[in-house]
């Protein structure tokens, strides 16, 4: 584990007051210290431990086995690479390769001033547009190497 | 208002479609995933502003309505125009006021919005007879695209929880069982389970609690069809669920849906608060003594809780890791106690199955598969989108008819169903017609729907490759042979792509499959092996150039495949030297290109983008004898 310095627990508690303390709420639990916090951090994992009542090795396990959870602190803007059989075929892997030559990080990497964190997924169900990229909350279909500045720059929609 | 009663439901019902029937013009904004990527939230809002700002609904009595996904998301935003039923695909938000000018009020219709046929050049005006659509039968997705789904009176318009009030109202659970049994309708998730034989033995287990689980945890890589329907029709998913709950005697229900459908958690949200507000979830559903209510669970992004043991363990707040499978889930499932779990559109078919009769949805498809399928047409196809068909259509028809043929006209090679439990179907077989049987038979599985189709530039070693490393990455590791065994046949194949491949290594693949596929604990393992066993059925060849003269026929893999410009088909236009991504292209405009071979990764980005086809592959080996001499 990396050294961390400690975070603010004030909205971990806000979190936890709105699920019953036991262990079926975990993964909804840590799914919103994730939104709040960008990661999961620490201090906040032994925290939910305590609040509800699960050994802190379980709660490493299951932060550890799910996709949707880092324990490091993520970029301000999450970029998603769509991995699916569909964007494969349609050159999902020149993108990757494009983002890793323009912001010299791969996936799973964030830039050093935390603005961008790279990850691919397993598919995000718009295949039919593959392929498929997404920056912060906008989608690119068809989305071209030769474009990533502008998808970077988090173009309009006309120019999609 | 609260629905208490038959009557009353049928008031409302009789309103809904009254309200809906008082406005025959309507403008259909398609708010799908796919149309919102290419800015239709912008188009909506466009019509919203234009009607509001010439005081439109006095004149026209105009209905704008955003839908869910009309599935043609290759052809996005798409806008439907009722009554004409007018189908305008890729729309901007700038040509809106042309479009209510010309269309809306005018009456007419602008030829360039319209759809334009591949096959003949032709525009087509109806949205029915646009080939995509015109071969289309939909049961599940019945709605979606003609219905706000934000707007449970629209739903209710189109005869969403009409099966629920006969289900309730006229029919005993036993009777719902017999009518889902009569329907003959299988999961449409994967495995292709009887519905009503997985019902039945669930209502038949002891247990204290029962719980009625949706499986929207879609993560076959090319198939998104859940994710429509979950988007576009919430209405129809919950009405599946209250059906099996009452057939079975449960009174909680969670929908397990992928964090990567935000979408899809929103709508079912409002779905599941509007039909709670209505009478329609919670105690006594409907003014009956059946109670149930529904929770939503988001997923973590893990492959494996598509598994029903492993889904069970991750809504209990567990790593999902699946257990063995001589412990059913509808005797022990969530919490030990019997569960039914099903996937999306079985659910989404049930209303309309008690509605019209199990007869009805039997009377279509084949002899063991009834009824119909949605399908995820993707990949290296013309027209890509989501179709629902009967059973037993050809995959000819599903790639070239509906899907148009080929992309760029390009030789077919395969299509890839199943997702990482299937596998690819060979040009030999496009005659096959689709049913679960049939797909097995060919070496692939029907799984959730994906179609993936595949042309002469695609690499079916790379294929395989592509499905071990997901699969890889996406295995819980419980197991070794599936944990270890895909590692293994990974290191295999890496090699194979590099050209490192040696002689044994295919009686190795196919060692290791036969390994897992019998070691395996959970199907997620079992299957596999199938992605590289059907490709060594139908592509063995492409294997054996791979290992024996270290070239890839399809001119995919990089390590073997070199790129150079054909002189007398190069027209200089330049457009190879704009897509490289390493400037190894040399070259000015209305001049030959070359491409300097020290420069070039063997990306193919070249390739993709010349007009004059002036690009060819070639093995490194031959650009590496020829520079000897």
């Amino acid at each position: 584990m990396s050294d961390q310095t400690c975070v603010e627990l004030a909205k971990a508690e806000e979190i936890l007051d709105r699920y019953p303390h036991e262990e079926p709420s975990l993964i909804q639990v840590l799914q919103d210290v994730h939104r709040a916090y960008n990661y999961l951090p620490c201090d906040v994992l032994v925290r939910v431990a305590e609040a509800l009542g699960v050994p802190l090795a379980k709660v490493f396990s299951v932060a550890t086995f799910y996709k949707a959870f880092s324990l490091e602190p993520q970029g301000d803007t999450i970029i998603k690479v769509c991995m699916g059989t569909a964007c494969h075929i349609r050159g999902a892997g020149q993108l990757v390769e494009e983002l890793e030559r323009k912001l010299g990080i791969g996936p799973d990497q964030t830039t050093e001033d935390l603005a961008f964190t790279v990850k691919t997924v397993n598919c995000v169900g718009a295949c039919a547009m593959a392929p498929v990229m997404i920056v912060g909350e906008k989608y690119w279909g068809g989305a071209k190497p030769a474009r990533m500045e502008t998808y970077l720059a988090g173009g309009t929609d006309d120019e999609n | 208002m609260r629905i208490d009663s038959a009557e009353r439901f049928a008031a409302l019902r009789a309103e809904a479609r009254q309200r809906d029937e008082s406005q025959p013009r309507k403008v259909l904004v398609c708010c799908g995933t796919g149309c919102l990527a290419t800015g239709a939230r912008g188009v909506a809002e466009a019509f919203a502003a234009e009607v509001a700002a010439r005081g439109l609904d006095v004149e026209v009595n105009l209905g704008v309505k955003t839908t869910g996904c009309h599935g043609f998301c290759e052809r996005g935003p798409l806008v439907v125009i009722q009554p004409e039923g007018l189908l305008y695909t890729k729309v901007k938000a700038k040509r809106v006021p042309e479009i209510v000018d010309r269309t809306i009020v005018g009456g007419e219709p602008i030829p360039g919005l319209l759809y334009k046929n591949p096959a003949n050049g032709e525009r087509v005006s109806a949205y029915h007879e646009v080939p995509f659509y015109k071969h289309q039968v939909r049961v599940a997705m019945r709605n979606i695209g003609r219905i706000d789904p934000t707007d449970l009176m629209d739903a209710i318009a189109h005869d969403a929880y009409a099966g629920l009030a006969k289900a309730l109202f006229e029919m005993t659970p036993e009777q719902v069982l017999d009518e889902v049994e009569r329907s003959g309708q299988r999961g449409r998730g994967g495995a292709g389970f009887s519905t009503a034989r997985k019902w039945r033995s669930c209502r038949a287990a002891p247990g204290e609690r029962r719980f009625m689980l949706c499986n929207g945890d879609e993560g076959d890589p090319g198939a998104f069809k859940d994710r429509s329907i979950m988007e576009g029709d919430p209405h129809s998913v919950l009405e599946g669920m209250i059906i099996g709950a009452y057939a079975i005697g449960a009174h909680e229900g969670f929908i397990y849906v992928r964090d990567e459908y935000p979408l899809a958690v929103v709508n079912l949200e409002l779905a599941i608060a509007e039909a709670r507000r209505h009478g329609l979830l919670g105690e006594s559903i409907m003014g009956s003594a059946f109670d149930f209510d529904i929770r939503i669970s988001r997923g973590g992004g893990a492959f494996v809780c598509g598994e029903s043991s492993a889904l069970m363990r991750s809504l209990e707040g567990k790593t999902g890791e699946p257990r063995a499978k001589y412990v059913h889930s509808t005797a022990k499932g969530l919490f030990d106690q019997p569960t039914v779990l099903n996937n999306v559109e079985t659910l989404a078919g049930i209303g309309a199955i008690i509605h019209h009769g199990g007869a009805w949805f039997a009377a279509m498809g084949t002899e063991r598969s009834k009824g119909t399928k949605a399908f995820s047409l993707v990949g290296k196809v013309k027209n890509t989108g989501l179709v629902e068909l009967p059973m037993g259509t050809t995959l000819r028809h599903i790639i070239f008819d509906i899907g148009g043929g080929i992309l760029n006209d390009r030789p077919f090679k395969a299509v890839q169903t199943g997702g990482p439990s299937g596998g690819c179907v060979p040009e030999a077989l496009l005659d096959l017609p689709v049913d679960y049987e049939k797909l097995t038979e060919a070496g692939s599985m029907m799984g959730s729907g994906g179609m993936i189709v595949m042309d002469d530039r695609t690499c079916m070693v790379d294929v395989a490759r592509y499905f071990l490393a997901f699969l890889t990455e996406e295995s819980c590791g419980k197991c070794v042979p599936c944990r270890e065994g895909l590692k293994q046949m990974l290191a295999i194949y890496d090699a194979l792509v590099d050209g490192r491949g040696s002689d044994g290594d295919i009686a190795r693949i196919e060692r290791l499959a036969a390994g897992m596929q019998l070691g395996s604990l959970c199907e997620l393992g079992k299957s596999a092996p199938n992605p590289v066993l059907s490709t060594l059925r139908y592509f063995r060849s492409e294997y054996e150039a791979h290992i024996a003269d270290r070239a890839c026929p399809a001119g995919i893999c990089r390590a073997l495949t070199a790129y150079e410009i054909v002189p007398e088909a190069c027209d200089g236009c330049h457009a190879c030297f704009k897509a490289c991504p390493t400037d190894a292209i040399e070259g000015t405009i209305k001049e030959l290109h070359v491409i300097h071979q020290d420069a070039c990764i063997s990306c193919g980005a070249c390739f993709d983008v010349c007009p004059t086809q002036a690009i060819r592959t070639l093995p490194k080996v031959e650009l590496a004898s020829r520079e000897v001499v």
